[in-house]
This record gives C-alpha cells, structure tokens and sequence, in this order.
C-alpha cells in the first residue's frame, strides 16, 4: 500500500505542475493547489505506513534513465523527511490559493511550486547514487525557479537567485563528487551496494567522501559558513516557497548527512561527528544572534532556520559521536531528539513563513519597522503567528518545548560519556542550547510584539485586512500541529524513533517510553507537558478568578478604555512607539563583536547657528560578518582574477593558434 | 494527560496529600514573596537610618489594587489582559512543581530544571508583550531592555543548575535536591561555589534588583521592569506584582533548597511539612537579608555595563559545570 | 496609598519639602504612603504649585489615567489658591479649577511635618 500511495503522491504531484503549466489563468491555481493538496496526503500515508509498520519499499526500473536506471527506496529514515514535506505541503497548497488570488501568477510559477514539492518528495527516496544526484539537481533547479519568480519586479530578487544558484551548485559538486569516489570504490552505485561493501573502503577515502558530502549538505542545511544564501533567498522567494525551502528542503540536507555518514559510511570516526556539532553550535549562536538583530519579518525567520539548523545538527553531532564511542543507547535518545526537532521546525517555521506572507500581503510590507497594531486587524492571522511564534521560542505547552527538552536531556545523558571529547562537544551543546533559548524568546518576541502589537507605524499596516480563509487554513493547520505535539508529544516519537533506529546503523534500542509525555526509558527522567498546561490553565483560572471576585463596588467592574499613559504629553502618536530596531539595540550593542552593525549618524545644523541641528539621520546595517570576511575576499579574489585574464585573448587569431599549438605540445609532453 | 492522571491516582495513594502540598507551595510562594520584598525594604529602609514601611505592605497594598479599578489603554489588544494572568500562572505552577516546602512535588515528572527556567521564560515573554501592547514609548524600551537582560540571566539559569544536575545524575530537581541531602559534603565542593555565585547574579537580574535594576526609581530612562508595567492599574497591577513577588520569592527558595536542603520535607507527613516550611521561610529571609544589603551599599550599574555582569555570571556557571565534569 | 507627583508650576519649594517629608526625621513611608512612577500604580495626586496654562491639559490627562477611586492631594499654598502668583500672567488657576481636590495642605512652602500629618490622614495610619 505504501509503495502505492507513495507513487501517487508523486504522480499528483507532477501532475499539479503540469496542469499549473498548461491550464488557463483562471483555473490552473485551483486545480494546482488541489492536486498538490492530494499528492502531499497520499504522500503522507505512503511514508506513514513506512514509518508505522516500519517495512521498507523498494522500486527499480530501468526504463527511465538510461545507462543506469532509477532506483527508489523509502525507508523509515526517508519516510520521516517525506511525511514533514507532506505535512508542511498540505499547509503550502491550501495557503497558495488564497495567496496567489490577487495577482494570478504566471504559467512557470504555478507550476514550479508542485514541481518543487515533487522533487522534495522524490529525494528522501533515491536509493543510488544516480538516482540521488538526478533528484537533487532537479530540487535545485526547482527551487531557484520557483525562487525567481518575482524577478520582474525586484532587483533583489536576481541577485538572490544568485547567490543561491552559486551556493546550491558548489555544494552539488562537492556531493557529486564525493558519491562518486565512493561509487567507483564500493563496486556498485546503488545504496545498498555501497553500503553491503563500506567495510572494504580504506579510512582516509571514507573520511574524503564525507567532508565532501558535509560540505554540500550543510550548504543546502544553511549551516555556517555556508548559510549565506538564506538570508538573501527566503526574503525574495514567495512566502510558499519560503515555507518549503525552510520547512522542508533545509531537512534534506540534514537527511544527506545522515544517510552517507550513518547508513552509508557506517558511522566512521568520532571526529567526523565532532566537526558535525561544531557546525550545529556555530550555526545555533550565529543565526539566534542575526535574528535577534534582524528588523525584515523573514530575514529574521531564515537566520532562524540557521539557529534551529544549528541545534539539530549539535543533535546529529552528538548522536554520531556517541554512536562512534559505542553508546548506541544514548545516541539515539540524542538523534531522537534531533529529529524530533526538525519536524517541529518543519512545523513552527512553516507556519511562521506562511504568517510573514499573510502580514506582507495585508500590509505591503515585511519591514517590522513599518508594521504594528495587527493584531486587532488580523486576529486569526496573530494567533496563528504567535502560536509558530511562541514554539520556537520553547514555551511549555507547544512543541518547541517538547523537543527541547529532549534535547537538553539527552545531551545531559551523553555526560556520562568516558570520552572527555565527546563531553566537551556536549557541554558545548548544552551551553548552546541555552544561550539560543534567551536570544531566540528576544527576537521573537520583537516580531510578535512590534509586528503585531502597538499602533500601526505606516499607511499600510493601519488599512491591513486579515488574509483570505484558504491561508488560514494553511496556518491553523501548522500551528494546531505545533500546539498538538507541544500538549502530546507521545503520539508521534515512537513513529520517529522508527526514523532513528534506521538512521543510525547499529541500531539503537527503543529511548522512549511509550505514552503521551515525554518519558525516558533508560533514567528516571519525565516530562508530561499535558500535566503542565492542565496545570497553567487552573492556575489562571483562579487567579482570573480572584481578582474578579474582589469586592469591588459597581461602577469599577470592567476595565475602563483610557488613552495609553505618554507621561503627560497630549500628543501621542505611532511614531513615539518603539520600532524594531530600537528593540533590538541593546542586545546589538551588547553582542557588537559578533554583529558588527555599522551605524551612519548625519546631523545637518541649522544656517545660523551650529548649536541647533535641523535635521539628524541614523543609518544602521547590520550586515552578515561572514559574508564580510569569508566571502566578500573570495568574490574579489574572483573578479581579479577574470580581469587578469581578460588581458590574455586580446582577439588576435595568431595569438589563439600559438595558444592551440603550446596546449598540444604540452599535451604530448605530459603524456610522454 | 488523563491517562498520566489515572495512573497517578491509582499509583500513588497519597495523591490527595500532595496535591495539599503543592498547594501549600503555591500559597506559600504568594504570601511569602510580598513578604519577601517587604523584609527587604525594611532592611534597607533601617540601613537608610529610616524606619520605613511595616513588612506587611506589599500585602496591604495587593488587597488595595485589587479593589481598585482596572484601566486598559486604547488600542490594546488581548494580549495586555492576559499577560498578567499568564505571569502569575507561570509562576504559579513554578511554585507548584519546585521543591520548597516538599521535596516530593505534585507533578513530578514537571519538576525539571529545563521546565522551570522555560516556565520562567514564559512569564518573562508575556510580560514584555504586554509592556509593548500599549504602543507607548517606555512600555516597548523596557521590554526591550528586560528581554536583553533575560535573553543573558536565563542560560546562566539553566548552565548553573546544570552543575548541581550533573552531580546529582538528574536533571529533576527533587531529585537534586534528595541527592544532595544525603551527600552533605557536595556543599563545599568547588562547582557548587561557582553554581551559587552565579545564580545570585542571575536572581539579582531576574528580579531586578539593584546593581542591575532599580525597583524604586522614577525615571523612566532608566527603567527596566518598571518601564514595562507603567500601563497597568488595579487588579492587572496586583497580578504583576504578585506575580514578580511569586518569582522573587520562588528564585530565593531555589537556591535556597538546592544549596541549603536542610529542613525541607523530605518523608511526608503534617509536622514534617510544617518544619519545611518554617525552614524555608528562614532560609529564604536570610538570602533576601542579605541581597537587602548588598542592595543598599551598592549603586546600579549603568545599563550597558549590566550585561557584562551577566555573562559574568554565565562563565561562573559554565566553569561550575566543567569543574564538576573535570571532577568526577 | 500610592501617589504621583505632578509639578503643574511649582517654585520647587514644594518638592523639596515633599522629599524632606520621606527623609529619616518625618519618614511618610512608614504610615505606607509612597510616591510612583505612573499614575497608573496610583491611588492620587500630589500637586504642587499653581497650575500653569501649559500644564493644565497634563494634570488633566494625569487625572484621567488615575484608577478610581482617586483623591487629589494639592500641596502649598499655590496649589490650594494660587498663592503668589494668583491671576498672574500664563496661570491657568489653583489646582481645584482643573481637577477636584480633596485634601489641601497650605503652607508655603508648608513644613514636611505638615506634608506627613495630611499623609497620615489619607493612609489612617
């Protein structure tokens, strides 16, 4: 059944983008989100029954590529990467009818979101090396279409397509390459050859494979240093494909690391898993700190996705150097962990990329700095961010928490490790865990209180009306599954730790107790989060209660509406109000050697008198460090090189021939 | 959720009594904290040479707000009514599920240390919510500031009771606190030491006392959590403040129970209970004494110098932990 | 009793006085009465000095955002009737043509025992 549903989801799948292609302008966006809706279902219950029975499927034809053939297999692991695409899919098609109802988008655009989400599906299930480059390649094509698709409009746009075209091929390279030297020494190209031959292939080559595999992979992850096309490719990209690329397709990268390191190689060597976690840490601290500082609604999600990027790969990190030590127990309490956090990514981020869409649709822009007072315009919509809002920001009850928690105390297990690396890279995680928690409350409780609190700070946050059912649709569904998994976070871990035991090679025994909290099965550690909200929720009741019961006499009852208290001045208006910027300037201040904002102060005085200024204008910036300073020499490097060599063809046909002639001579000469 | 019930109650028969004392934390903790902070001002008001306000004001004052009327300002939205409440619950259901009174909580699969800090997170978010629902100037400056304040004191948190959680093998705080009961010699052990210096920073912080906040002060500019809470009036007030006692009060109890376990009701039963109680009133007065006194010979610090003495206190409880890693 | 202090126009011989009476010797704050920094966390008013034009919409404002019930405290001899500088120029009049006042401390400035006695009444204490 599974192999079934699977294919038809697929199929649906491409059929969306075909029909998206071809379909005229009235019809094709329906039928597009319905058939993408369809495929995602039947996606989901392909992949679930793989995860509940735990069988995997495999399919080879040879019709379809030629010399090699196609080879797919969906096992737990891919399952559990499939069912969050599907999940967040579901929500993206819903979403995209509503969304795309005001300006029809073109043929290519309609049909690049089900062709994006079909390559999404179609990678987990790749099952050689062909078939994974093929399926990898065409998600990247994919989605710097889908990316570009309103390149018409913003200049942004190209060079964000840019970068992102760059960073996705360079990392393709390095997988393809790396896939291949395994193929050529494994004997065979598919998966299960590769990895029925990993004890014959000598250390350094395995070692080889997998950085070059790492580095493509933690650039589709977004993992630092490679994150660079995140925040420039989630602004531009459409908040649908935003919500894929971030919910979904950043996964596939921690997928790949998983499937080489793990099924593939085997697990290899301890310090391969150290530099996984070293990764995870950096990324964590840099992407919380960027978000904090960040005042454009999305460029704060995307280095978000790199702060909680960051915390699954410290996840896959330790699980993969505690594997390596021999403690498979603990190593897949901790992957467990890991990917549980993912998916309530896929979840809470899904969510908040489609809210972002929702405010820049109903208000015109994403700038914080220009938004407030939506709250009261877009309640659903508010509720619905703040719910994605406050998950990630680990608040018990929602499933940031839940996952969290495991986490924090699996890593807190790990201590008993012997190997005093391995603790180390814990103690790193547990203190990263920690520090991103504070930074992540602060940036988003800037987005929740500035976006959608206070008095609106432009023209076009004060007329925002709330967006269209289609699209609250697609949001309630993500943040009821976060509010669901924060309360029962038991229905859905022993499904993923089907994932976890077909991830990690040797197999690790079950972490979890069953039951709806979250209960550990080796120490006596538990948490029930439906114990806690039922507890919160007495709480406040009573306390509602008390104060209403409070003698009072009768005219002071209800609550009197008063203008907010502005200390006296008669005159109060939005532009009094904090903005983001300001939000975030103490913790930019404080964090300054990091984010190294770059402040521009110009005071214009008055033509009488030096004292009285006239005018005072404050540019800030707070551009990407890494950028600066990795990448910016790189691109220089670069560009002096081309101009260098500019100089050699000058266009003269004697100069081209002595060229062809030295070329051949030293041909001969290397060969001979 | 019911489920776990069920099995509560058919496991445990003394469910009922624990219930009462969770209860009796919580009630504890309510009237404990005002009293707390009225013991403070009291001491510094004596050091002052004045006599100042009787201990008891806070709750005098509480049964005024709470009769009084409550305003809200224009354009707010929900979110200014339920911060309060989401305050006070948060702290609440801390109160409930931290062993104070007794190490044998109602909840105890929630009485990790994990929970409590994020429990305390969550009282700390609705509150600058609700100080930037107004839209006023001061009500979004001082959420502003007190998120950058916590976004540092909440990972120094949970880093140093983190070393006490390694010792103990457990990150369950009944659990620390049972485990250092019988191992009375981790008292003097280098990481505790380091863990309790840095969690008085973090209480310091969290509670916005003076070096780092100035709970009296008029002026706006240099407000923290006062700025935030300008807007409230009444019974909304009454919560906030019972709310910021119950945390104060709560804080001073942990560190109290987890470096100091004396007394606590480690067996069950009324008279144990009782003894639990009075020592945590003892031992919860004795720390706010004594932050009442660094408090008055002390000036605040300027703003910009407070982080410094949060990531202070951060490093304090990352070398408590890697002392007690270095250890074992 | 919480109060917040509104200067509508004051000399600051007032203010000084007020500060006098929460200093060690007359010490307001032990009979509970407080200044605040909102008129919000306030049960009244403390005003001093004659009510300026400028600041006669302030006190006003200040009045409103005061949760009930309220009472308004005018402090000196220029809150209660103008004082000195009755129906001079820029004087919008004593504190009671823009807010009603309930208890009146004359004085000018008047001593912080006074200041403290009329607190005392308020608090019953």
């Amino acid at each position: 059944m599974s192999t079934a549903a699977y294919f038809i989801g697929l199929g649906a799948a491409s059929a969306a983008a075909l029909l998206g292609a071809v379909l005229p302008a009235r019809r094709r966006l329906l039928a597009a989100a319905v058939l993408s809706a369809a495929a995602c279902l039947a996606a989901l219950v392909g992949a679930g029954d793989v995860l509940v029975s735990g069988h995997a499927f495999s399919v080879h034809t040879a019709q379809v590529l030629p010399l090699t053939g196609v080879d797919l297999s969906l096992d737990p692991l891919g399952a559990l990467f499939v069912a969050a695409t599907a999940v967040v899919g579901l929500a993206v098609s819903c979403y995209s009818v509503g969304y795309g109802v005001h300006a029809t988008p073109s043929r290519i655009a309609t049909a690049t979101l089900p062709a994006f989400l079909a390559t999404l599906l179609l990678v987990p299930a790749a099952a050689s090396v062909a078939t994974f480059m093929v399926a990898w390649e065409l998600m990247a094509l994919t989605s710097l279409l889908a990316l570009l698709t309103d390149h018409r409009r913003r200049r942004e746009t190209r060079d964000a397509a840019q970068w992102y075209a760059a960073m996705t091929h360079i990392g393709a390279a390095a997988i393809l390459l790396g896939l291949v030297l395994l193929a050529a020494h494994a004997g065979g190209q598919s998966f299960a050859a590769i990895a029925a031959h990993r004890r014959q292939l000598s250390l350094p080559l395995t070692s080889v494979v997998f950085v070059l595999t790492l580095f493509g992979f933690a650039s589709k992850a977004g993992a630092v240093p490679l994150h660079v096309w995140l925040p420039r490719a989630h602004p531009e990209a459409p908040s649908p494909v935003s919500a894929l690329m971030s919910g979904a397709m950043v996964n596939l990268g921690v997928y790949g690391i998983l499937r080489v390191g793990e099924d593939l190689l085997g697990g290899g060597e301890m310090w391969w898993w150290l530099v996984v976690a070293a990764l995870g840490v950096v990324s964590a601290v840099f992407g919380a700190l960027h978000a904090a500082a960040s005042t454009d609604t999305k460029r704060l999600l995307a280095y978000s996705t790199v702060d909680n990027v960051g915390l699954v790969l410290i996840g896959v990190g330790a699980a993969g150097a505690l594997a390596a030590g021999g403690q498979q127990a603990l190593a897949g309490l901790v992957l467990l962990a890991a990917l549980f956090h993912l998916v309530n990514h896929a979840l809470f981020k899904g969510c908040l990329f489609l809210g972002a869409g929702a405010l820049q649709h109903a208000a015109g822009t994403r700038d914080l700095d220009r938004l407030g007072g939506l709250a009261r315009k877009m309640p659903a919509t508010a509720i619905f961010f703040g719910a994605g809002a406050l998950s990630i920001s680990a608040l018990p009850g929602l499933n940031g928490f839940a996952s969290e928690w495991l986490l924090f105390e699996g890593l807190l297990q790990g201590f008993a490790s012997r190997s005093a690396v391995t603790v180390a890279a814990l103690l790193a995680g547990v203190a990263t865990l920690a520090i991103t928690g504070g930074l992540t409350a602060t940036a988003f409780v800037k987005a929740l209180g500035v976006g959608f609190l206070g008095q609106p700070r432009s023209e076009g946050a004060g007329a925002a009306r709330e967006v269209g059912p289609s699209m609250l649709i697609g949001m309630g569904f993500l943040a009821g599954g976060c509010v669901v998994l924060g309360i029962v976070p038991g229905v859905v871990l022993p499904v993923i730790d089907r994932a976890t035991t077909a991830g990690l090679v040797a197999g690790a025994s079950r972490a979890i107790r069953p039951g709806l909290g979250l209960a550990l099965a080796s120490v006596h550690s538990e948490i029930d989060p439906g114990l806690l909200v039922g507890g919160l929720l007495v709480a406040l009741v009573v306390a509602w209660g008390a104060v209403r019961l409070a003698p009072r006499s009768a005219e002071l009852r209800s609550p009197r509406r008063a203008a907010a208290w502005g200390c006296g001045r008669d005159l109060q208006t939005a532009r009094m109000e904090i903005t983001a910027t300001s939000f975030a300037e103490p913790l930019q201040r404080v964090f300054a050697d990091v984010l190294r904002p770059d402040h521009d102060l110009e005071v214009t005085h008055t033509a009488e008198s030096r004292y009285f200024p006239e005018a005072i204008t404050f540019h800030q910036r707070v551009d990407d460090a890494v950028e600066r300073v990795v990448y910016r020499p790189v691109m220089a490097a670069v560009a002096w090189w081309g101009h260098l060599a500019r100089r050699v063809p000058n266009g003269s046909v004697h100069r081209y021939l002595a060229f062809g002639f030295a070329t051949l001579v030293l041909v001969l000469v290397v060969l001979a | 959720m019911i489920g776990t019930l069920a099995t509560l109650v058919a496991t445990s028969p003394g469910l009922l009594a624990r219930v009462g004392a969770s209860a009796l934390q919580v009630v504890a903790v309510c009237v404990g904290g005002p009293l707390l902070l009225g013991l403070m001002g009291k001491i510094r008001s004596r050091a002052e040479g004045r006599v100042g306000p009787p201990i008891t004001q806070g709750l005098l004052d509480l049964r005024k707000l709470v009769r009084k009327e409550a305003i809200r300002a224009e354009h707010t939205s929900a979110v200014a009514a339920l911060a309060p409440l989401v305050l006070v619950s948060s702290a609440a259901l801390c109160a409930a599920i931290t062993p104070l009174v007794t190490a044998r909580p109602v909840i105890a699969g929630g009485a990790d240390v994990f929970a409590v800090v994020y429990l305390l997170l969550m009282g700390s978010v609705a509150l600058a919510l609700g100080g930037l629902d107004a839209g006023t100037a001061f009500g979004g400056m001082g959420s502003s500031r007190a998120m950058t304040v916590g976004a540092i004191s909440e990972p120094a948190l949970l880093v140093a009771v983190l070393a006490l959680a390694i010792q103990a093998h457990t990150s369950n705080l009944p659990g620390i606190v049972n485990a250092s009961l019988s191992h009375p010699e981790w008292l003097a052990s280098p990481q505790r030491l380091l863990a309790l210096a840095a969690l008085v920073v973090v209480v310091i912080a969290e509670t916005g006392r003076i070096p780092v906040d100035n709970p009296s002060t008029h002026l706006e500019l240099t407000m923290i959590h006062e700025a935030m809470i300008l807007e409230y009036a009444g019974p909304d007030l009454a919560l906030v403040t019972v709310g910021e006692a119950m945390r104060l009060g709560l804080l001073l109890g942990l560190v109290a129970n987890l470096f100091f376990p004396w007394g606590i009701d480690a067996s069950g039963g009324g008279l144990a209970m009782l003894v639990g109680l009075v020592a945590l009133g003892a031992k919860t007065a004795a720390i706010a004494a004594s932050v009442a006194l660094v408090e008055v010979s002390t000036a605040k610090l300027r703003l910009f110098r407070v982080p410094e003495l949060l990531a202070g206190g951060f490093v304090l409880a990352a070398v408590a932990v890697t002392t007690g890693l270095v250890a074992r | 009793m919480q109060l917040r202090h509104v200067d509508a126009g004051s000399c600051n011989g007032c203010e000084i006085e007020i500060a006098q009476a929460f200093a060690p010797v007359c010490d307001a704050g032990r009979f509970g009465a407080r200044l605040v920094a909102s008129p919000r966390h306030a049960d009244g008013l403390l005003v001093t000095g004659v009510v300026t034009k400028n600041m006669a919409v302030p006190l006003q404002m200040t009045f409103e955002a005061t949760p009930r019930p309220r009472v308004v405290v005018a402090c000196g001899d220029c809150a209660v009737n103008g004082g000195l500088f009755a129906g001079a120029y820029g004087v919008a009049g004593s504190v009671h043509d823009v807010v009603p006042v309930d208890v009146e401390i004359p004085g000018c400035p008047p001593e912080p025992s006074e200041i403290t006695e009329a607190l005392r009444r308020l608090t019953g204490r």
